[in-house]
């Protein structure tokens, strides 16, 4: 045969299978991908604080541990409300004249996809100490601590951020900790990353694989209800620590709080679905259950995980009061 | 018997493939993955039950013989007959044996036994199956257990069966033996006439006959006159560490190719040492985040330089190293131009010191893995690849042989390709949104596929054939693994980002590209096994061949690993976790590295003329294989859990403490 003996015919028999397989699964989807996609109508333009804060995600590699993209699959559901579509990433472009696009999608989890932080974790002050220590807020972190982010100072300016940081995790630091410019705009990235919803009238896709028999075996537990503990370990842990003790000078304890323990759960129905910034000495806390879409039952067993935790010992709510109150709240903020 | 025949094979082959592309293809509805589930393992019962009833087909038709033999007329007493036996039988039948019972008898004895053994055994396996399949089978994290579990039995069921019917067919095959010579004894009556009994002496004597050994040499002592000894073994006593054969001295290479060469495999075994201890070092940093607070050796920042130096370091230069070897060679002429070799060393190594720099500094292209390199780094390394392209293929075009032999079609087709996909992947023109994603998934999968593999297999395809002394098994196997690896190694790509915001027909793509990879892999493992057929002997006192069985044998492994994680199914659980990172360390290491290791080892004595210490050759393979172990395996266990603990909708941190003593 004549491809064995003739060299340019062999080379040009090789590639040319291989450029026109390339067309037809690479460049040609791209392309196509690219013109017929817009960003979703909702979706905001990064600011230029949030752009130079993705540069920094960008140059320390964040993209290695993780994601940005929600699965059409049921384990997925937790990073966001939908499955990511093209359209999410549509507005990304060229970074720079020296670097590419970077759709950040990633393909190892190690630490939690991003896709949602902004709406799942709010938090600017958990979200700094997160940067400068992560076991400082989550003992059992792997993530590597960016603590070269912030300086030192013998006393804070007024027009700095200064980030309370417990004396275990200050790492022979002595004086006050102040967030850098870099570390601020970082945060303002992540806070800015959520789902855009879809405009009205398109319909979700639907997330795959569901799972349906399958929670009600793990998510029952003896008592017949959503399991707390864990849901307090999804939602709540990452601030107010397993032990229940919060940190001092960012977020507070809920072992022994009077919130906790009334005897009448509205307030703390409310704080866990609307969040609360009452208190100067401490973050803000956000819209948990907004943000996380937690059910009547779901917030009903954090609340009793958390009210009879720690030594805490006060009434079981259940789901119906719960609810009750839920709709109390609902028509007051809509009469205000 | 049909079933066994060589021609259906291939329908067999056939069948199976298509049950794997029915798994492939069942996305959208949850049911009927369910089903499939159920289908794969309703496959492998009925594969394993054709082959139970063939062996039952085979016992049977034995036991009829078996008597047949018994209703045989018995013969007369000739020569003839006397001549199909050995001097041991015709001893025994000067001694006339006592009777013993029949072999039919104790056929149908046994064989309703085993069958009576086996079928509960069998029946209970199936049942337990359907009963894991009715619930949700991925979410539980016990499957995989389970899966074990019901291996084992069935493992152990079939080595007893085998067992027993070898037992059994030496059994029958004395006793038929036995038989044979009663008969032939009753024929002759109880009284031997003399001359019989010379007759059988005479035949005794001459199937004993030996040759004095003397014939040929005569009594003289030997001598080696033409020095045609070698590797003759002086001390005597127990091998621990057997010893290895010394490479027969080969006519002279030209000392500055050899340089060349050599100064290739010093920058790739260079870059290979600094990108492990920095892989080693983010590895410790998994256990102890804390290690350090330096913003040039944040985990984030080294990572890339790892898979960067481990990628484009070492097995980049050592590949090219060794075709500025093979590629001459077997087109028996010589290398176009040794400056070209030069510069394009240069430029590569100059391209990692800047781009280990800018990545340390954390100056890096957007995220995209082993595509981390800013452009004008990556250019350098692009110009340096290009002139290793140019220059290969101008000596292919120089060649002094007719034909191009299948080495030089697998290292020229890598070289074409990598340029390619490189400037494919870095050119802004489709690369926005979800375009950037689609480029990666090519990008990341035809470097592995279409380069490293590619140009591995073509250094398979010289030193195989070379170190054994005898031609590949098989050309066309080669060439139509040469063809389908293109075919499907390019429609791979997208299968990292199953389920993501991807067009799904294009990853569906992927996934039937990932099934139709075994095709070429298959027939590539096949074609090497077959090469290493009749040369096992040679793997012992060889140091270059074991690193090569290990790599072949990864191949294999590896590569099947890939398929079956493409799956939907799968990804549901592996994605996103180290398993990934496993698959990749044992295709990458196990496959990739053995192979340059090998063949590092089977040209360097050659080229310099001092062969390295066996005993550090013999740690270095044992080492490396075993420390690959210890580290995959865990890493897929953990991975598998993770992905399991997602599953079940956990707290992420909780899968992040299960991952610990991984």
């Amino acid at each position: 045969m004549n491809l064995f003996n003739d060299h340019k015919k062999l080379f040009w028999a090789s590639s040319g299978l291989f450029v026109l397989l390339m067309l037809f699964v690479a460049i040609m989807p791209a392309v196509n991908n690219q013109m017929n996609n817009a960003p979703l109508p909702g979706s905001l333009l990064l600011t230029e604080d949030e752009q130079a804060g993705k540069k920094l995600y960008i140059s320390e590699g964040c993209v290695g541990c993780h994601s940005q993209q929600v699965r059409n699959v049921d384990m997925d559901k937790v990073w966001g409300s939908r499955p990511g579509i093209a359209a999410d990433y549509a507005g990304m472009h060229r970074i720079s004249f020296w670097q590419n696009t970077a759709t950040l999608m990633g393909t190892e989890r190690t630490g939690p996809d991003l896709t949602n932080i902004g709406q799942r974790q709010p938090s600017k002050e958990w979200h700094l100490l997160h940067l400068f220590n992560p076991r400082a807020v989550v003992a059992e972190s792997i993530m590597p601590s960016y603590a070269w982010l912030f300086e030192d100072k013998d006393a804070a300016d007024s027009a700095d951020v200064v980030v309370t940081v417990p004396e275990k995790f200050k790492g022979g630091r002595k004086n006050v900790i102040i967030a850098s410019q870099e570390v601020l705009q970082l945060v303002a990235y992540l806070k800015s990353l959520s789902q855009v919803p879809l405009p009205d009238g398109t319909a979700k896709p639907e997330f795959l694989y569901q799972t349906s028999k399958k929670e009600s075996e793990t998510a029952l537990t003896a008592d017949n209800g959503p399991d707390g503990a864990a849901l307090y370990a999804s939602n709540c842990q990452s601030c107010h620590q397993q032990t229940g003790e919060g940190l001092k000078g960012a977020f507070p304890p809920l072992k022994g709080s009077e919130i906790v323990l009334n005897e009448n759960p509205q307030d703390l129905v409310n704080i866990i679905m609307n969040g609360y910034d009452a208190r100067e000495e401490y973050a803000v806390m956000p819209a948990v259950g907004k943000n996380n879409n937690l059910k009547p039952q779901e917030i009903a067993a954090i609340m009793n995980h958390e009210r009879t935790s720690w030594g805490n010992n006060a009434k079981k709510v259940t789901a119906q009061e719960v609810e009750k109150l839920l709709e109390a709240i609902q028509k007051q903020n809509a009469v205000q | 018997m049909w079933f066994f025949r060589k021609n259906r094979w291939p329908l067999v082959t056939l069948l199976s493939f298509s049950a794997w592309q029915t798994v492939a293809q069942t996305p959208e509805n949850p049911v009927l993955y369910k089903g499939t589930d159920v289908g794969i393992k309703l496959l492998v019962l009925v594969l394993l039950g054709l082959f139970l009833a063939y062996i039952i087909k085979i016992i049977i038709s034995l036991s009829r013989a078996g008597s047949a033999m018994l209703k045989k007329p018995s013969f007369t007493v000739d020569k003839n007959q006397i001549s199909g036996l050995t001097a041991d039988q015709i001893d025994i039948m000067l001694k006339i044996v006592p009777q013993t019972p029949g072999p039919a008898s104790a056929v149908k004895i046994i064989l309703p036994a085993v069958i009576l053994w086996i079928w509960p055994h069998f029946s209970n396996a199936q049942t337990t199956v359907q009963a894991a399949t009715r619930e949700n089978i991925l979410t539980q994290p016990g499957v995989l257990i389970t899966f074990v579990l019901l291996f084992i039995p069935l493992l152990a069921g079939f080595l007893l069966l085998i067992s027993k019917i070898s037992t059994l067919l030496k059994k029958y095959q004395q006793s038929k033996i036995q038989v044979e010579l009663q008969s032939i004894a009753n024929n002759l009556g109880n009284d031997l006439f003399d001359d019989e009994v010379s007759v059988l002496n005479d035949r005794k004597r001459a199937l004993r006959f030996q040759l004095s050994q003397h014939e040929l040499a005569g009594k003289n002592r030997a001598s080696d006159e033409k020095g045609l000894l070698n590797n003759i073994k002086i001390q005597h006593g127990t091998d621990i560490f057997p010893v290895k054969k010394k490479p027969i001295p080969r006519p002279k290479i030209d000392p500055k190719l050899t340089q060349l060469i050599l100064a290739f495999i010093a920058s790739a075994v260079l870059w290979l040492v600094i990108g492990t201890t920095i892989g080693e070092y983010v590895g410790i940093k998994f256990v102890a985040p804390d290690a350090d607070a330096i913003s040039w050796l944040s985990f984030g920042r080294l990572r890339p330089v790892h898979t960067n130096l481990v990628f484009w370091g070492w097995a980049t230069l050592g590949m090219l190293g060794l075709g500025y070897y093979v590629v001459p060679m077997v087109g028996n002429g010589k290398l176009a131009s040794i400056k070209m070799g030069w510069a394009s060393l240069h430029f590569i190594n100059l391209s990692h010191v800047l781009g280990t720099v800018s990545l340390m500094a954390g100056i890096n292209n957007g995220g995209g893995e082993y595509r981390e390199y800013i452009w004008p780094i990556m250019l350098l390394f692009a110009i340096g690849l290009g002139l290793s392209t140019t220059n290969y293929l101008k000596t292919i075009a120089q060649r002094k042989t007719k034909e191009i032999y299948i080495s030089n079609w697998y290292i020229s087709a890598a070289v074409i390709f990598l340029p390619i996909i490189a400037l494919v992947s870095y050119l802004p023109f489709w690369q926005n949104g979800i375009g950037e994603v689609i480029l990666q998934g090519f990008y990341m999968h035809q470097a592995v596929g279409l380069w490293f593999m590619m140009f591995c297999l073509g250094l398979l395809y010289y030193f195989l054939p070379q170190q054994f002394n005898k031609p590949i098994y098989s050309y066309s196997l080669g060439v139509l693994a040469f063809w389908t690896q293109i075919l499907f190694y390019t429609l791979i790509g997208t299968h990292h980002f199953v389920f993501s915001a991807l067009p799904w027909w294009l990853q569906t793509t992927a996934i039937v590209g990932s099934v139709g990879m075994l095709i070429p892999v298959t027939s590539g493992t096949i074609n090497f096994l077959m090469t290493f057929k009749g040369g096992w002997d040679k793997v012992t006192n060889s140091y270059s061949l074991p690193f090569f069985l290990v790599g072949v044998i990864y191949y294999f492994t590896g590569s099947y690993q890939g398929t079956a994680e493409a799956f939907r199914s799968t990804n549901l659980i592996w994605h996103f976790t180290d398993f990934t990172i496993a698959h990749s360390h044992i295709t990458m290491y196990g496959i990739i590295s053995f192979i340059i290791f090998a063949g590092i080892y089977a040209i360097v004595p050659r080229l310099t003329g001092k062969e390295p210490p066996q005993i550090m050759v013999g740690a270095h393979f044992w080492l490396a294989l075993i420390g690959l172990q210890f580290y995959t395996i865990p890493l897929m266990i953990g991975g598998t859990l993770k992905g399991l603990s997602w599953g079940d909708a956990k707290p992420f941190i909780e899968s992040v403490v299960l991952m610990g003593p991984y």
